[in-house]
């Protein structure tokens, strides 16, 4: 089971509170649990990531382990921690002002 | 007995308000999706309780939310706004060529007479047309094929941010674009024609035959008299009588002829309302004076309307999409502040009053009038 703990206003969109449980077949990638997120959660399709290249968008970043995963490719392991449920893997909103 | 429902959207989220037909007490109801810019919202003349919103941020993009019970509760539908085909390129600020790129909706016009259809103006410029109440967006792709390498952005960016319909015959649609212009369609969305003879930009287009790079603000028209069009451009107030066909201008008097809205009376298709800016680099009112003006002749000749607004240290703004009207007698204005008033004449603009003072920056106001 991974923990994923999303932004404020991310939360709000999907009507969840607190962290989102998912499960996972097969590895558990930065790629792979974002696929996960939007299947559980299409509302959230388009907000973190472009719905055709699945490039992050720029003021989204990922952090795990109190590591950037930001800039790592979607085919990244997360670590074992987050795959194992200690920790849970974090979609932030940059700081950028506003 | 007749009600006003006002839809409000700011920097910082929708706010709705209702009142009876007095529209003396006024509910306040929101922030709805409170942090979010919402561009716009807009009710469905067919179905008054369907309120669809644009709703964007830097962070998470672009979202659409509906509400089929006038604004107490929404859902999110689709958001996803694809160019057709090769997006191509457009004019960038410094004259080379830029690729569309799509950013946010500006507008939302629902149908005149279908509750699951509409239409959304997009940044970069684009028309986008959803017929199953907001699940599905598809852009109606000849718009841009009409000199749109010529199109640039304005300092507001390059969007569709006006749409009017035709009352009289729906597959009549004017469309206006910053900074390319107005354009018109008589077949529905199929095909698409520029509408900007007379339009003069000698600043920004040496060439006074210019088919397409202007910077037009707004453009309102009467249902009654659908081929009457009145503008207000980057400068100029401008009016056409023949469905956009020419131009000819209506600035008069005006102590600045820069502005963003232009609305039109309810009942009285010669009676309009524009808001003077300084300039295109100063965006707040002539002398620290929020003056709306109003022509009772369709143009050139203009009275200023004072009372009730801040006549002097006033520096906000009135954006584009924040006037509108409802239809009740006498008829009510209504316009939105940089610097989150709303305010409210219920004598065609004689008097005025705050109806809310301190929301966030205005970004467009909408009125339905509920029978």
């Amino acid at each position: 089971m991974i923990r994923v703990t999303l932004p404020y206003h991310l939360r709000t969109l999907a009507l969840v509170n607190g962290e989102v449980e998912l499960v996972l077949d097969g590895r558990v990638t930065l790629g792979s649990v974002l696929d996960a997120l939007e299947s559980r959660f299409p509302v959230l399709r388009g907000a973190i990531r472009d719905r055709v290249t699945l490039q992050r968008r720029p003021f989204v970043r990922f952090y795990a382990c109190r590591e950037d995963l930001s800039h790592e490719p979607p085919d990244t392991v997360l670590p074992t921690a987050v795959i194992e449920g200690l920790e849970p893997f974090l979609i932030i909103g940059a700081m950028a002002g506003g | 007995m007749s009600r006003v429902r006002v839809l409000i959207g700011t920097r910082k989220g929708a706010f709705v308000l209702t009142a009876d037909g007095q529209r003396e007490q006024w509910e306040v109801s929101g922030p709805h999706f409170a942090g979010w810019e919402i561009y716009h919202v807009k009710g469905s003349p067919v179905n008054p309780d369907r309120v669809y919103a644009s709703q964007n941020t830097s962070w998470f993009g672009q979202m659409m939310q509906r509400s089929d019970d006038g604004g107490k509760t929404w859902e999110a539908v689709g958001n996803e706004f694809k160019y057709e085909g090769v997006p191509g390129t457009h004019k960038w600020y410094d004259g080379t060529q830029h690729p569309w790129e799509f950013k946010r909706i500006w507008h939302i016009e629902p149908s005149l007479t279908e509750p699951d259809t509409a239409f959304a103006g997009a940044e970069d410029a684009a028309l986008f047309k959803t017929t199953d109440g907001g699940r599905t967006w598809q852009e109606c792709p000849s718009l841009r094929s009409v000199k749109s390498d010529l199109w640039q952005p304005g300092a507001g960016g390059m969007c569709v941010h006006t749409i009017v319909i035709d009352p009289k015959n729906s597959d009549r649609i004017f469309i206006a674009i910053s900074a390319a212009g107005v354009f018109r369609t008589d077949d529905g969305g199929r095909s698409w024609m520029p509408a900007n003879q007379g339009l003069k930009s000698p600043w920004e287009l040496p060439d006074p035959d210019a088919q397409v790079g202007h910077c037009v603000h707004r453009i309102a028209l009467h249902p009654d008299r659908p081929e009457v069009l009145f503008m207000q451009k980057h400068w100029d107030v401008m009016r056409s009588d023949n469905a956009g066909e020419s131009w000819s201008e209506v600035s008069g008097n005006l102590p600045s002829d820069f502005g963003f809205p232009v609305e039109v009376h309810a009942h009285e298709p010669e009676t309009i309302y524009v808001v003077p800016i300084k300039s295109d680099s100063e965006h707040f009112p002539p002398d620290g004076k929020l003056r709306v003006y109003r022509s009772r002749t369709g143009g050139n000749e203009w009275e200023a309307l004072t009372a009730g607004l801040p006549q002097k240290d006033c520096y906000v703004n009135v954006l584009r999409d924040a006037m509108a009207v409802d239809s009740l007698e006498p008829c009510g204005v209504y316009f939105g502040t940089t610097g989150g008033q709303v305010y409210f004449s219920g004598q065609s603009g004689d008097t005025w009053s705050p109806i809310v003072r301190d929301l966030p920056a205005v970004l467009s106001v909408e009125v339905q009038t509920l029978l």
